[in-house]
């Protein structure tokens, strides 16, 4: 199981703070395709950052069970 | 990570300086962010600010790494608010401490300027006729040019 947690926009256009996800072997970018057709999100998902388990990470991570996957807006703090 | 947090209530500066003030620093350089009411001529009535509270606190902690690499001798403290801000609440402060002036101002900007590029802090505008998740803040460079750079990624 991984758990994926949407911010800010993302958030508000997938309608809940995060989804899990169940398989092996997936790669972030897995993810960002399964989401991308689940909902309608895909130009958001592509200007989002990544963090895998609180750090920034990139699209090839490939994943393992218990891993949390983030999608980071722009971020607009301070 | 003491001298980072995220907060529901509101923050005020003190808090960070007395987080950095000792008999060594002869400089305290600090920072605040308010919520400010007009942006190019459009009126905000309030603000609201989301975060991905565990990683959000790390990146701060972070950032007070990078600065202590770049002026060995100084402490740092930062606050974000979180959650509804009305017109001129502190959303951020920061507090630098070092022996000696030209480091504290120095570094203070470089703590602010490295939390609008790394720091996963959301800020939504509610106007009379709408909101808006603002993203990127630093206004300077495209978002594809900004976002963690490969030696971010660790």
């Amino acid at each position: 199981m991984i758990e994926v947690l949407f911010f800010a926009q993302l958030q508000e256009e997938v309608g809940k703070k995060s989804v899990q996800v169940t398989a092996d072997d997936l790669t972030v970018n897995d993810i960002i395709a399964k989401c991308a057709a689940e909902y309608d999100i895909k130009e958001l998902l592509d200007e989002a950052m990544i963090a895998v388990n609180e750090e920034y990470s990139n699209r090839n991570t490939v994943l393992t069970a218990g891993d949390v996957v983030a999608f980071i807006p722009p971020v607009s703090g301070g | 990570m003491e001298n980072y947090w995220l907060s529901e209530d509101p923050i005020t500066i003190n808090e960070c300086i007395d987080k950095v003030i000792r008999p060594e620093a002869g400089a305290i350089s600090t920072f605040i962010g308010v919520a400010r009411e007009y942006t190019q001529g459009k009126r905000t009535l309030f603000l609201e600010y989301d975060a991905y509270v565990p990683m959000a606190t790390k990146q701060l902690a972070r950032i007070g790494e990078e600065i202590q690499e770049k002026w060995p001798d100084a402490r740092v403290a930062i606050a974000h608010r979180l959650g509804r801000l009305d017109i001129s609440e502190v959303a951020v402060a920061i507090a630098v401490s070092t022996p000696h002036r030209d480091a504290s101002f120095k570094a203070s900007r470089y703590a602010i300027e490295r939390i609008k590029e790394i720091v996963p802090i959301w800020k939504k505008e509610h106007w009379e006729d709408g909101t808006k998740w603002l993203g990127d803040q630093k206004e300077t460079v495209s978002y594809e040019s900004k976002g963690p750079k490969e030696e971010d990624l660790r």
